[in-house]
């Protein structure tokens, strides 16, 4: 296994690749306030996070990953474009694998571009590919924009498309809440029960808690309105479900795409965002006639990205955890930003994990 | 050496485990005063009681500073992620048994599953500016529960008694509590999701994987885990 001074010595030189790239090398700090953190990702991150606390600052997180304190630093002091580096320590609590390390370094490269998406997109993969030269790595890549821009053209109400969304990382949900706006799954019987009752609210239980009759009431009459609204179309699901399973090289991804847009013509201009972006890293010297790209991919771990997503994993070693993964995250930059949004993409590589794999070829 | 037993210090839990052994010819109990935390172990050579809190023996038993202890499946689960490869289950011991259930107010007469609740749980935030309130102290066995059904927004805050009534006080909005009977939930005006139970748990004697045996141990082990058979 490699040692630790190994592991920041790789780390070191990479740094020094992305600052010949024309990144600032920025060094956010260890701990980060909690509560930004579980507003973004909900109660998850404290199985993933560790927490502490003190009387003044309240909860602190152990950084779990340099990106939000990136983002939150450039909206306040950054000027545009900017392109940041970074290297140190993140920490995962593990409670399942204890072969996982819960501390490790990340050196990362994040990119704070207007003008050219496309173009920003291929500059950080091509240059992951380069850090990444030698080693037996397959990469996939995928666009979370795609499924994004098919749920919210559906021709259905907001709520279901505002549902759909939120769930949009939960497969499982998203398979539960389409097949009920689609009306393949039955509505439960005590639904249908309440939604009938002519007087749901005479119950004689007393009213507790910080919801209120009113709330109560509010969503009763939603669950009535959505009852009274047509199916989803079988044309749109057969479409939804069309693009989940493309799995191809990239042109071939996009040809396909291209044919699932007849049914959900929503997705076109994020397929075009995709062309361009297959010309901007073709322009870069990638092959993608030989890359992977997989409209699911990303779907399930990679909750604050919302376009263009990659990862690199080490062929023949699925115990391992992805060498380097990246993407796009507009939404974040609008969330933190306080409706201020800064178009950004990046993503972090995993040096001990390069040196892992280099050892054990050699 | 001598093979250590956990048993819970105190209450119906203590009084049953001891009954318990009783019954298969074993006779614990407390020396000394009540206050000392001291037991004695007869009908068996080789075997020392060392009486612990419920909550504390999952951790002796983890880190094999026992070789046998009693507590519920509830806590074990809850303090031990990989429990399966810490301890070993020996016998369920039909008493104590007790379901971790999720429970919201009678009241909210549009929730009856895990699918309400999620629904329900995003309206509230976007309507109070916070998450949805889950009071227990249970938290790991509940956080990967909801996880696992893909219910958002919620955050679990803690609870160490009267988990109930904090719907009532308002620092809470749900619960996830264990059940026996139900009757408290009644009596504080609250309900179990259709699709809510998260475990079912009674006493169990467990043995630790971890602690070491030597010849002596293993023997004494042998024969007791005969008796109790």
């Amino acid at each position: 296994m490699p040692n630790r001074s190994q592991i920041q010595a790789r780390a070191a030189m990479m740094r020094v690749r992305f600052e010949a790239a024309g990144a600032q090398v920025v060094d956010p700090p260890l701990l980060q306030p909690a509560e930004i953190l579980l507003d973004l990702y909900g109660e998850d991150i404290r199985a993933r996070a560790y927490v502490t606390s003190d009387a003044l600052r309240g909860e602190q997180m152990l950084r779990p990953d340099f990106t939000l304190p990136v983002v939150q630093m450039h909206m306040s002091e950054g000027a545009e474009p900017a392109r940041y580096t970074y290297s140190g320590e993140v920490f995962r609590r593990q409670e399942h694998d204890p072969d996982r390390a819960n501390e490790y370094i990340q050196v990362g490269y994040e990119v704070f571009d207007r003008e050219d998406p496309a173009g920003a997109d291929a500059e950080v993969f091509s240059l992951f590919a380069l850090q990444l030269r030698g080693l037996r790595l397959r990469a996939a890549t995928g666009d979370i924009g795609i499924l994004t821009a098919a749920v919210q053209g559906l021709r259905t109400t907001e709520r279901r498309k505002a549902a759909l969304m939120r769930h949009l990382w939960r497969p499982r949900r998203f398979r539960v809440l389409l097949d009920r706006f689609s009306g393949r799954k039955p509505e439960p019987e005590v639904r249908a029960e309440l939604l009938d009752d002519t007087d749901p609210m005479g119950f004689d239980v007393p009213m507790i808690g910080k919801r209120r009759a009113s709330e109560i009431e509010a969503r009763i009459e939603a669950l009535r309105e959505d009852r009274a609204t047509p199916p989803i179309s079988d044309n749109e699901l057969t479409g939804l479900e069309a693009l989940l399973t493309v799995r191809e090289t990239m042109p071939f991804a996009l040809e396909q795409l291209r044919d699932v847009a007849v049914d959900l013509p929503q997705i076109t201009p994020a397929l075009d965002r995709l062309e361009a972006r297959i010309a901007a890293l073709q322009a870069r010297g990638v092959d993608v006639e030989r890359l992977d790209f997989e409209a699911a991919y990303g779907r399930t771990s990679m909750e604050y990205y919302d376009g263009f997503v990659f990862g690199f994993y080490a062929e023949g070693r699925p115990d391992l955890p992805p060498i380097a993964t990246g993407g796009r995250y507009d939404a974040l930059t609008r969330q933190l930003g306080n409706g201020v949004e800064i178009p950004a993409v990046g993503g972090v590589l995993r040096p001990d994990l390069m040196l892992e794999i280099e050892e054990v070829a050699s | 050496m001598s093979l250590k037993l956990g048993v819970p210090s105190k209450g119906r839990l203590m009084e049953k485990t001891f009954s318990w052994f009783e019954k298969r010819g074993i006779t614990l109990s407390r020396s000394g005063s009540e206050r000392e935390y001291a037991g004695k172990v007869d009908g068996i050579d080789g075997v020392t009681l060392v009486l612990l809190s419920a909550g504390e023996i999952p951790r002796e038993l983890a880190s094999g500073r026992i070789h046998l202890g009693v507590t519920g499946t509830d806590l074990v689960h809850e303090k031990l992620p990989r429990w399966e490869q810490q301890v070993e289950q020996v016998s369920l011991l039909g008493f104590g048994q007790a379901d971790l259930i999720i429970a919201t107010p009678a009241c909210w007469v549009d929730v009856d599953s895990l699918d309400d609740l999620d629904a329900v749980a995003a309206a509230f935030r976007k309507t109070h500016g916070h998450r949805l309130r889950i009071a227990t102290k249970y938290h790991r066995l509940v956080r990967e529960f909801l996880s696992d059904a893909g219910v958002a927004d919620f955050t679990l805050v803690d609870s160490q008694g009267a988990t109930e009534g904090t719907v009532v006080n308002e620092t809470a909005e749900a619960i996830a509590d264990i059940t026996s009977t139900g009757e408290t939930l009644r009596a504080n005006h609250l309900k179990i999701l259709s699709d809510g139970l998260i475990l079912k748990s009674q006493a169990t004697l467990w043995r630790s994987r971890v602690a070491s045996y030597d010849t002596t141990d293993k023997q004494i082990l042998t024969e007791l885990l005969d008796r109790l058979s």
